[in-house]
């Protein structure tokens, strides 16, 4: 009650709204399958949050000729922009190319806690296109690196993709669908038009013929997959926002006076966020998707960094001598994809109302 | 009927036109055109920069932008969609080539997915929350969370390669041609078994749900309750009266995936070095022949338009309820 009460008095008119997604909250805690979904979407995104400490060719801290390191902290920390300046115990001395491997004397009194996979993603670290051992639990590629190492970074790039692109059609799909779907007329007229044009290439196609003109990376890839897949979130928008400007309380809102941009931000946009948020989870497994598959083709990330579809990719080019490389990146695109889709399909269960009327 | 029909063939070509236009431009706007790629192994900085004038001039890219695109118009309303600009063969011959292989897995791919799909939904829903419905639901489930492509790799890295079972790269083996008819025959199934399969099962969960889905809601209806209540058997009851009426969203679900079915996958057909049509289209984007992907680019929205149309007027005779007057 307290707490509903400083929300109250610090937002305004946030209250309803707040408890609107509390009830959701609720409602999909209810769902086993969901939550394990949520659970996996959680590991995933640590996983590629925390993949500096995870899998690195530096420790996590060692102790080395008197002075204490954290060069894998460091990695992780520097993750966030800016953080350079103020947290540099990566390396003795500064030295750039400084590697504890090599430079390691136990006799010295040196100790280090290293990571879990203690090879980095690029580390060229044993004979390449090595079976899985107890040193490489997964093996080695065609140029003697840590598969699993690789797999944990290329998690980055999959939650990277994935998060960013679907941001990207996010807002462009919200700002177009908003427009169509409450100024109508030309606009919409023109926005609609344009949504059935791009919907008539098979998405992955697009994709392929605007790539060639840029440079492959994955910056690109992300931006490429956002532009082609806002247009079905613009058609969600601006379904919902033609629903929900008819209804009683949007009348109420205009008849007080309130100006059509605010009307539509406040009174309009946060009722049609729940449907959108359902076609944004099921995005974004399509945008993992579309990485890796882009990745495979050569069109994505590029070698030496990882990503699942470059791991998949070189376990096709070494079928017949090294086939394991090929099932870890299969089952980490499948469980991405399944627990994204398991969210998707719960939070749709939990937000539509027909659907609880009949469960009632 | 006809008035609708006129407004949607209308609304069709400006839809069309709007395609051809992004497309093309989108195409020409690609830096490094196709004569530059063909002229970059030419040692000699002069002759490369000759030929490379003289191809521009040939594949006509000195011109503007839109006098291009006006030629281009211009041959595509006699059926002429031009000369590759790679190996200067007919891009019409090379999409004709690419068709089969492509239009054949998809319709093989589509008429399993059907007969496999539909009764495992009718019977699903007619069991619901059984056994059955639940582990038949959770399998498919699981099954289209599986990218193509993964199942793809899968099955090339066992049946392909570990247990040698079944080809996996192309449409025939080494040797196809001293085969006997029946040779050819068995030789060419054994190359689709995999490639279908990727193709199909993702689909089968799909289809299989939405017909559950769809049935479980027409079974709600009252007149199904008054079909039951005037002692009709269950067998006449789920099929003639429920299944029928729960056909409409069916037909429009094909509308929407059979044109991309058609496309073929670009990933799917280069893995399984299938010569299709997403392979070409993959193979010109890197080759930057402009005429070849504008045809398949045209086609593919042709192909979406045609079916959607196609699909909304076969509404009328599923449903007589649904007029196209307005």
């Amino acid at each position: 009650m307290a707490t509903e009460a400083t929300t109250n008095a610090t937002t305004g008119g946030a209250p309803v709204a707040r408890s609107y997604w509390h009830i959701t909250w609720r409602r999909f805690r209810g769902h086993r399958l969901g939550m394990v979904g949520l659970c996996v979407v959680a590991v995933l995104f640590l996983v590629a949050f925390l993949s500096p400490i995870l899998a690195n060719e530096q420790p996590i801290l060692c102790r080395f000729d008197g002075g204490f390191y954290y060069p894998a902290v460091v990695d992780l920390v520097h993750q966030v922009p800016g953080t350079s300046l103020i947290i540099q115990k990566q390396r003795p001395y500064r030295l750039a190319t400084f590697d504890f491997k090599r430079e390691f004397d136990p006799e010295r009194g040196d100790w280090a806690l290293w990571t879990p996979v203690r090879y980095g993603p690029r580390e060229i670290a044993a004979e390449p296109l090595a079976g899985p051992s107890s040193r490489h639990w997964l093996g080695t590629d065609q140029s003697g690196r840590d598969v699993l190492s690789r797999m944990v970074h290329g998690t980055v790039v999959s939650m990277k993709v994935g998060f960013l692109s679907m941001g990207i059609a996010v807002i462009l799909g919200l700002v177009f669908g908003c427009i169509a779907g409450y100024a109508g007329g030309i606009a919409d007229l023109v926005i609609s038009r344009f949504i059935e044009v791009v919907q008539c290439f098979p998405a992955f196609f697009l994709i392929l013929a605007v790539l060639a003109w840029f440079p492959p990376s994955i910056e690109n890839v992300m931006i490429v997959i956002g532009l082609t897949r806002w247009v079905g979130i613009a058609r969600f928008a601006r379904g919902e926002i033609l629903r929900i400007r008819e209804t009683d309380y949007a009348l109420a809102a205009r008849s007080l006076g309130v100006r059509p941009a605010q009307l539509v931000l406040r009174h309009l946009l946060p009722n049609a966020l729940a449907p959108v948020l359902v076609s944004v989870t099921f995005g974004i497994a399509v945008s993992i998707l579309i990485e890796a598959g882009l990745s495979w083709l050569g069109f994505g990330v590029q070698p030496p960094d990882a990503s699942w579809g470059t791991i998949l990719r070189s376990g096709y080019e070494n079928l017949f001598t090294a086939g394991h490389m090929i099932p870890p990146a299969c089952v980490a695109i499948f469980l991405a994809v399944l627990s994204f889709n398991l969210v998707g399909d719960t939070l749709r269960d939990v937000i539509d109302p027909r659907l609880q009327a009949e469960r009632a | 009927m006809l008035s609708y029909i006129l407004r949607r063939l209308v609304t069709g070509l400006v839809t069309l036109f709007g395609i051809s236009v992004i497309s093309f431009f989108i195409i020409q706007l690609v830096p490094g055109d196709p004569a530059q790629i063909q002229t970059s192994q030419i040692a000699d900085a002069a002759v490369s920069e000759r030929v490379y004038q003289q191809l521009r001039e040939l594949y006509g890219l000195d011109k503007p932008i839109p006098v291009q695109y006006a030629n281009w118009v211009g041959k595509l309303v006699v059926g002429d969609f031009g000369s590759s600009f790679h190996d200067g063969r007919r891009v019409s011959a090379k999409i004709g080539e690419a068709l089969w292989p492509t239009l054949s897995v998809a319709l093989l791919s589509f008429m399993l997915t059907l007969i496999i799909s539909t009764p495992i939904g009718i019977y699903s829903a007619l069991r619901q929350g059984g056994g059955f419905d639940r582990s038949v639901s959770t399998g498919l489930y699981m099954l289209y969370s599986v990218p193509n492509y993964v199942a793809g790799m899968l099955l090339i890295l066992y049946l392909g390669v570990k247990w040698d079972l079944l080809p996996f790269r192309g449409m025939r083996s080494d040797g196809y041609d001293e085969m006997t008819t029946l040779g050819q025959m068995w030789d060419l199934a054994q190359h689709y078994v995999l490639i279908t399969f990727c193709f199909t099962f993702g689909n089968l969960a799909y289809y299989s749900r939405f017909i559950r889905q769809n049935l479980l809601e027409v079974v709600r209806q009252d007149y199904i309750r008054t079909a039951r209540a005037k002692g009709l058997g269950e067998r006449s009851v789920v099929l003639k009266h429920a299944f029928t009426n729960s056909l409409i969203p069916l037909i429009s679900l094909i509308g929407l995936t059979l044109p991309f079915v058609l496309g073929g996958s670009v990933i799917l057909e280069y893995m399984f070095n299938w010569p299709g049509l997403g392979r070409l289209y993959f193979e010109s984007v890197l080759q930057r022949d402009y005429p070849t992907i504008m045809a398949l680019n045209f086609i593919t929205a042709l192909l979406v338009l045609g079916i959607t149309f196609i699909a909304d007027l076969t509404y009328g005779l599923v449903d007589p309820r649904i007029s196209y007057e307005k």
